[in-house]
């Protein structure tokens, strides 16, 4: 494990090269960091990124997001991401959408999306279908349930297969849930005690939060009543 | 920029498990989130933690002439500011924000109006002489209910602090040193501490004209429930059921009973707040083993 710091000289060398976030190319084989954090790599050393953990979410191309619609614009509408600036999704963006058939979303409304542009100059957009196969896959308004927010790093860890918060949940009780990188997680089962427990789990294995490991949030998910 | 208010699917949620008296945090409805109080090296440097919400206060005291339509009085000041670092919700224009007037009124009222800190004993030399106390407020950050974590760590502080002692021969005044003498801890009339409740409107399905029910009252709200409420019910007082402010916000109609029932649980609350607070500074004043007199 190595910590790096923003300007530092990353000693990440490939052939077919691919940077992850927190890490630019400057020269010709010069890699710097941008961001403080643990440098990772792949196993065969062809991807690396730097993981560290913040709150301000910096929106980047494909990610899923959850947002909350802050107004109309246009034929869309914008949505807060929780980023520097509020992202636009258009009224086509959507399965089965047409000039006709759109949407119907409120002011308020929660949407599951991807990241379809991020440019540092510019709005970023989101789509809530695959472009190629035009198939919603998940993605779509949210209705009922409720929205955790948490730090970046949770919400990336939520969405890793290999994490046992999700399956813990969910052996107990059924549960949906939406993981947005944007630390912002959308969760809905039957009981309202059932979400509130789910929720005080994420908040208590957040590293910003309450940090507890697999056998301490085993624990306090006993002493739940749900 | 102004974040949006919160989604319809968090609204519905809160107001239908507010409807089965659960909160989002697991607490009662009439519970607080636990409080933390950090002190500082320096006397009157306090770090206030209420759940997520924090707030640092400094005192520190220097002598001025006193004002010439009061010379027998020492000057207290409070200075308080929400800066973008409590929440991206506040932003650093030159004029304060609603946030910041009503923060910055509350703490007058509690902390200055309401005669906690003993002015007359913090005069010096009639006329000539009197201390001058700086009481200021840094709020780190916003996870609900900032006014009653800001009063708190303004009022511990105070408690906290000692000025030097001083020696008045004739016209002379002598400053003693820590070092030389112990500080004096400041005569403090009484500590008011602040509550408050966030108050939700009854459903309007449940409304009947004849029968009204009564609003849901939740102590301490966090951000959610702040922002959601309809109405807050500030409440300062001391635990000997002296009432310093009551200031409602939002248009909740209260009954008298149902104003006297949230004084009720607050006194209880600032007996224990009292308790514990009495605890701390003196476990504190102990191990920086200042005498105590």
């Amino acid at each position: 494990m190595s910590v790096v710091l923003p300007g530092e000289l990353v000693p990440a060398q490939h052939v077919n090269l691919k940077l992850g976030p927190g890490l630019q190319q400057e020269a010709a084989s010069q890699v710097t960091a941008t961001r403080a954090g643990i440098l990772e790599h792949s196993a065969n050393n062809s991807r690396w990124w730097v993981e560290s953990n913040s709150r301000r979410y910096v929106p980047a191309p494909q990610e899923p997001v959850v947002g909350v619609i802050t107004g109309r614009l246009g034929e869309g509408w914008r949505v807060d991401i929780g980023s520097a600036h509020n992202a636009s999704l258009d009224a086509l963006a959507f399965e089965g959408a047409s000039r006709r058939n759109r949407p119907n979303l409120k002011v308020g409304s929660l949407i599951y999306a991807r990241v379809s542009l991020a440019h540092k100059d510019m709005e970023p957009e989101l789509e809530c279908f695959d472009a190629q196969t035009r198939k919603a896959e998940g993605f779509g308004e949210l209705k009922g349930g409720f929205l955790v927010r948490c730090s970046l790093r949770m919400s990336r860890n939520l969405l890793d297969p290999n994490h046992f918060l999700l399956p813990l949940l969910g052996s107990r009780f059924p549960l949906d849930a939406a993981v947005g990188v944007n630390g912002r997680v959308w969760i809905s089962a039957k009981e309202p005690k059932q979400t509130i427990a789910a929720a005080r789990c994420i908040e208590g294995a957040d590293p910003d939060g309450g940090g507890m490991d697999q056998l301490a949030l085993k624990m306090f998910l006993d002493s739940l009543d749900f | 920029m102004r974040p949006p208010s919160p989604s319809i699917p968090e609204k519905e949620f809160l107001f239908s498990t507010l409807e089965k008296s659960l909160r989002l945090d697991g607490r009662g409805l009439i519970e607080m989130r636990p409080l933390e109080l950090t002190f500082g090296e320096e006397l009157g440097h306090v770090d206030c933690t209420l759940g997520k919400t924090r707030v640092l206060a400094q005192v520190d005291a220097k002598m001025v002439r006193p004002l010439p339509e009061r010379p027998f009085e020492g000057i207290i000041s409070v200075h308080s500011e929400i800066s973008p670092m409590a929440s991206p919700e506040y932003e650093s224009t030159g004029r304060p924000s609603d946030e910041e007037v009503a923060l910055s009124r509350m703490l007058d009222k509690v902390i200055r109006r309401s005669d906690a800190v003993d002015r007359e004993a913090l005069c010096i030399l009639a006329g000539q002489r009197v201390w001058h106390l700086r009481l200021t407020i840094h709020c780190l950050s916003d996870a609900g209910n900032l006014l009653d974590c800001a009063c708190m760590a303004g009022m511990v502080a105070l408690r906290h602090f000692r000025r030097p002692d001083v020696e008045v021969i004739g016209d002379e005044v002598t400053v003693h040193p820590p070092s030389s003498r112990a500080p004096v801890p400041l005569s403090l009339h009484h500590t008011p501490f602040s509550l408050t409740f966030a108050l939700f409107a009854p459903s309007s399905s449940h409304t009947n004209i004849s029968s009204q029910t009564a609003p849901i009252t939740l102590l301490d709200p966090s951000l959610l429930e702040q922002r959601l409420a309809s109405g807050t019910l500030s409440l300062a007082l001391n635990a000997q059921r002296e009432l310093c402010v009551v200031h409602k916000a939002g248009g909740v109609p209260l009954t008298p009973e149902e104003v006297l029932s949230a004084v009720n649980i607050a006194v209880q609350k600032a007996k224990e707040l009292e308790k514990m607070v009495d605890a701390r500074v003196r476990e504190d004043w102990a191990m920086k083993k200042i005498e105590v007199r």
